[in-house]
């Protein structure tokens, strides 16, 4: 049976996020994704599998290692998700920017 | 225009932080909260009550373009201390969703910019999640309801 994971499932843990975090400031090997953290290699390889099957990593082999790197269309969609929200309190915010800047005209 | 409102919604938690930075000093930016006037001008909507002191409450009601009462909220306000905080609930009347606490943060950065930072708790974790969905289910709605039109046309 395939095994069906989503993205906001991967990003439900802490240690996967902290873990997206540091791929996406370059790409690395599992062994320096591994370092970062005190928990053991085989718990990051874990977590790491399961960013790679719901598509957040994405693994690239250079020369004998293999690294990892980040999705950034998979991001785009977790972004997406609450970005209407997001939107609806911008506006209601640049509102009351532009009422009080108004008010504060004339005064 | 750039992007200044933030939204953290931490996965698995019943809460949700709301930042944003204004080019307004801090009095103003808390003036747009407390005075009805104002709230009425930015929110769109009437302002029945709204008394800003410990253990006050407040009563909003948006009307559609013919008057009629489209939504209406109410709540109680906890604590009020001017330029700095408001601590108060938030309840939708006539809907099936808990009321939910948020407190708001006024911050000076400089005199003429400040900082609201809005953290709300709400009652279970599905019910923030389901309300983080709402503006997106709305925009699904709106456009399904643009395509009926442009169908309704063809026919």
């Amino acid at each position: 049976m395939e095994l069906r994971r989503d993205v906001f499932q991967a990003i439900a843990d802490p240690t996967r996020r902290a873990i997206i975090t540091l791929v996406a400031l370059q790409a690395l090997t599992p062994s320096a994704i591994a370092e970062n953290f005190a928990s053991s290699r085989q718990t990051i390889s874990k977590h790491i599998q399961i960013l790679t099957e719901c598509e957040i990593l994405r693994q690239e082999q250079n020369g004998r290692e293999i690294y990892y790197q980040l999705n950034p269309k998979k991001m785009k969609a977790i972004a997406d998700f609450i970005e209407p929200f997001r939107n609806l309190w911008d506006d209601r915010f640049n509102k009351l920017e532009a009422v009080m800047k108004k008010h504060q005209s004339e005064q | 225009m750039e992007r200044k409102t933030k939204i953290h919604a931490e996965e698995g938690k019943q809460e949700l932080l709301i930042t944003r930075e204004f080019d307004l000093p801090v009095a103003l930016l808390f003036k747009a909260y407390v005075e009805p006037e104002i709230v009425e001008q930015w929110m769109g909507t009437k302002v029945l009550k709204l008394e800003n002191r410990k253990h006050g409450s407040w009563q909003f009601e948006t009307s559609d373009t013919q008057g009629n009462v489209v939504f209406q909220s109410n709540g109680v306000i906890h604590d009020v201390v001017p330029n700095q905080k408001i601590t108060r609930t938030f309840e939708m009347d006539n809907t099936p969703f808990a009321p939910q606490l948020e407190f708001l943060e006024f911050e000076k950065l400089t005199s003429d910019t400040s900082k609201l930072t809005m953290q709300i708790v709400f009652r279970s974790v599905a019910y923030r999640d389901q309300l983080l969905q709402m503006p997106f289910a709305q925009g699904l709605n709106m456009a399904h309801n643009r395509l009926q039109d442009i169908v309704n046309r063809l026919k």
